[in-house]
C-alpha cells in the first residue's frame, strides 16, 4: 500500500491563481500564488472579466512552478483537486476546465472542494495537532460563517452574515475614508493609531438567530457619522473611525463565536479566512479564549489569504471519504457549505 | 500527425481527432448547456468511443477566439490543461477562419459571422483559390453596416453562416447588393472538425505557430468592459 498521498490544488476563485501540493493533507511541498491585487487596486475592486483573463493567462505556470518547488511529477500525484465554489464564476471556471482537463490526460482523480470548506483546513496545515470536532469562524471578503466542524469533511453552519461579509464592510468603510482597496490591511494598520473606544458605533444583534451576523447597519452608521461631521464642518479622525469601526467588527465577532463555543461544550475554536490574519481580531480571540480556557487556533497569515495549499488540505479529506468527481464538474458560484 | 480539436466558442460544444487523411471522431451539439459540463465528457466519448490513446496526441487545436469570453476560456483551459498534461503544443486557430473553412473548394466568397452583441458581429470574408484558403479581410468585430460594405464592395456572391446569420438576416435581406447563400444545417455553426483540419492547413502554410500551454491565452478581439469604460473616462477628462 502506497503510505503517502499527494494531492495537487488549483484555486482560482476570486484574484488570485494558485497552485500546490500538498501531502497527507497536513504538510505543504508548495504553495504558490500569482495575486491579481494590484491590477484591480486601480478599479477600487476586483473586476470579475479582468480576474478570468488573468487566471487563464497564468494558470499553467502558476501549476508548473507548483509542481517543481515540490519535486514532483504530474505522473506522481495522487488526485487532482479545485476549488468548485463559491466564488466569481468566470474565474472558478478557469481553475475547474484546467484541472479536469490535467485530471483526465493524466489519469487521475478529481476532487471539487469548497473554498470555504477550504479556509477552515488551512488550520489542519499550521496546527498539526488540531482534529475534529471544533468550531470555526471564517471571515473574508465574501464570507463570514460560524461553523461547527462535526468530522473531516462534515460542516453545520451555525450562524453566517444576513448581509454583507466582514470583509465587505471594510473594504466599504475603507473606501469612505480615503483608504482605497484592499481595506481589511489597510484599516487594520491605521486602527493602531486610533482610539477604538472614540466614537461608539452599533453591534447588530439578529433577532432569533444568535449566531447571525449584520454588517450593514454598522457600515450605514459609520457612512452616516461620516456625513455627519461633515455636515457640522467637523473634522474626522480617519485613525478613530477605523479603530471604532474594528472594535464593533471584533465584539461582535467574538461574543457570538466564543458563546457558540460554549453552548457546543467543545473547548476547541479555529479562525480561517482572508480577515483572520487582522492583528486585531488575532489578539481579541487570543486573550479571550485565554480567558474561558478555551484552545485558539489559527492558520499561518499565507494560508489565510486565497491560496490552494488549504484546497489541497481539504481535498485530502474528501479523497479519504471517497469524494471523486466527474468530468462534468461545474463550477458553482453560490455552492452551499456542507453540501455533496 | 494526429489532433485533438476543440471549439466552444459560441453556443456551439465541438470535440473532434482529426489525421492528415481524415475526420476520426466529431462530438458536436449546439445547445443551452453549459460548456463546462459538456466539453469535457464529449472529448472522453470521442477518445473513449475510438479507443484513442491520449499519449498519441501530437497537438491540441482550439477555437482561439473570437466568441463568447466565458466559452473561449472553457476552450481555452482545456486546451491549455490537456496540452501541459501531454507535454504537447496547442495550435490556436482563428474561430471565424475555421468556420469558412468548412466550405473548401467553393468559388463564391465566404463570410461567416458571430453574434457579437452590442450590434456588432465577429465576422471576415475568405475565398478558395482551388484548394488554397486565403483571408480576404480577416476576422475583427465590426457593425453589420461595416460588414454590408465590405461585401458588397467585392460585388460577388457569398455564402453566409454563424449564429449572426438570423440575428443579422433582417438588415442584410436589405443592405446586400450581392447574391447571399445562408449555408445548410451540418456547415451553419462551428465544428471542431473544421479547427482541427484548418491547424494542419495552416501548421503547412507556416501561419500559425505553436504555442506552449502556458504561452496560450485566447484573442477576444474585445477588451473588457470595466478596461473600455475607464478609457473612456480617461479619454473624457484628458479634453477638459
Amino acid at each position: 500500500m502506497k503510505e503517502d498521498i499527494l494531492i495537487l490544488a488549483i484555486e482560482s476563485s476570486c484574484d488570485e491563481t494558485a497552485a500546490s501540493v500538498v501531502k497527507n493533507g497536513r504538510t505543504v511541498l508548495s504553495n504558490v500564488i500569482f495575486s491579481q491585487i494590484a491590477l484591480h487596486t486601480q478599479y477600487g475592486g476586483v473586476v470579475p472579466e479582468i480576474a478570468s483573463r488573468k487566471h487563464i493567462e497564468k494558470i499553467n505556470q502558476v501549476i508548473s512552478e507548483a509542481l517543481q518547488q515540490a519535486g514532483v511529477t504530474l505522473a506522481e500525484i495522487d488526485a487532482v483537486a479545485v476549488t468548485y465554489g463559491p466564488g466569481l464564476v468566470g474565474a472558478l471556471l478557469v481553475g475547474v476546465a484546467t484541472a479536469k482537463a490535467l485530471a483526465f490526460a493524466a489519469k487521475k482523480p478529481l476532487i471539487g472542494v469548497h473554498h470555504i470548506e477550504g479556509h477552515i483546513c488551512a488550520n489542519y496545515i499550521t496546527n498539526p495537532e488540531l482534529e475534529p470536532p471544533f468550531i470555526c469562524l471564517v471571515v473574508s471578503g465574501g464570507h463570514t460563517h460560524l461553523v461547527r466542524v462535526t468530522d473531516y469533511g462534515k460542516y453545520e453552519i451555525l450562524g453566517r452574515t444576513r448581509d454583507d461579509a466582514a470583509g465587505e464592510a471594510y473594504d466599504k468603510v475603507a473606501r469612505a475614508i480615503g483608504l482605497g482597496y484592499p481595506g481589511g490591511p489597510k484599516i487594520d494598520k491605521l486602527a493602531k493609531e486610533g482610539n477604538p473606544k472614540a466614537i461608539p458605533f452599533p453591534r447588530a444583534h439578529v433577532a432569533d438567530a444568535p449566531y447571525d451576523f449584520s454588517f450593514s447597519g454598522l457600515k450605514s452608521a459609520v457612512l452616516n457619522y461620516l456625513n455627519s461631521c461633515e455636515m457640522k464642518g467637523e473634522p474626522v479622525n480617519p485613525a478613530d473611525v477605523a479603530a471604532s469601526f474594528q472594535d464593533a467588527v471584533v465584539d461582535v465577532l467574538v461574543t457570538r463565536a466564543i458563546m457558540a463555543v460554549k453552548e457546543s461544550g467543545m473547548n476547541r475554536f479555529a479562525i480561517a479566512g482572508g480577515v483572520a490574519s487582522n492583528s486585531a481580531i488575532r489578539s481579541a480571540f487570543t486573550e479571550r479564549c485565554r480567558q474561558e480556557g478555551i484552545v485558539f487556533y489559527r492558520p499561518e497569515p499565507v494560508f489565510c489569504t486565497d491560496n490552494a495549499a488549504m484546497i489541497g488540505s481539504a481535498a485530502y479529506y474528501e479523497y479519504q471519504n471517497g469524494v471523486r468527481h466527474g468530468w462534468d464538474l461545474n463550477a458553482i458560484p453560490n455552492l452551499k457549505l456542507g453540501e455533496r | 500527425m494526429q489532433i485533438l480539436a476543440i471549439d466552444s466558442s459560441s453556443l456551439v460544444a465541438s470535440a473532434a481527432i482529426v489525421t492528415e487523411e481524415k475526420l476520426l471522431a466529431e462530438y458536436t451539439t449546439d445547445f443551452k448547456k453549459t460548456h463546462s459540463q459538456t466539453l469535457l465528457p464529449m472529448i472522453d466519448a470521442v477518445t473513449s468511443m475510438t479507443g484513442f490513446d491520449l499519449k498519441d496526441l501530437d497537438a491540441i487545436a482550439v477555437a482561439a477566439g473570437p466568441g463568447s469570453f466565458t466559452g473561449l476560456r472553457i476552450g481555452s483551459a482545456t486546451a491549455k490543461g490537456l496540452a501541459q498534461a501531454l507535454e504537447i503544443p496547442i495550435l490556436p486557430v482563428p474561430t471565424v477562419d475555421a468556420m469558412a473553412y468548412h466550405f473548401f473548394g467553393t468559388q463564391m466568397l465566404i463570410c461567416p459571422l458571430m453574434d457579437a452583441r452590442r450590434d456588432q458581429v465577429y465576422t471576415g470574408l475568405y475565398r478558395f483559390h482551388q484548394d488554397v484558403f486565403e483571408t480576404v479581410w480577416p476576422q475583427c468585430a465590426v457593425s453589420a453596416e461595416a460588414l454590408a460594405e465590405q461585401i458588397n464592395m467585392r460585388k460577388e456572391p457569398v455564402i453566409l453562416n454563424g449564429d449572426g446569420v438570423p440575428v443579422q438576416m433582417e438588415y442584410l435581406q436589405a443592405h446586400l447588393q450581392v447574391p447571399f447563400f445562408v449555408a445548410p444545417p451540418h456547415v451553419a455553426r462551428q465544428r471542431a472538425g473544421s479547427v482541427g483540419a484548418l491547424a494542419l492547413f495552416y501548421l503547412r502554410q507556416g501561419k500559425i505557430a505553436p504555442e506552449e500551454a502556458w504561452q496560450h491565452k485566447p484573442e477576444y478581439l474585445r477588451v473588457s468592459q470595466a478596461e473600455r469604460e475607464r478609457k473612456e473616462k480617461g479619454a473624457g477628462s484628458d479634453e477638459h
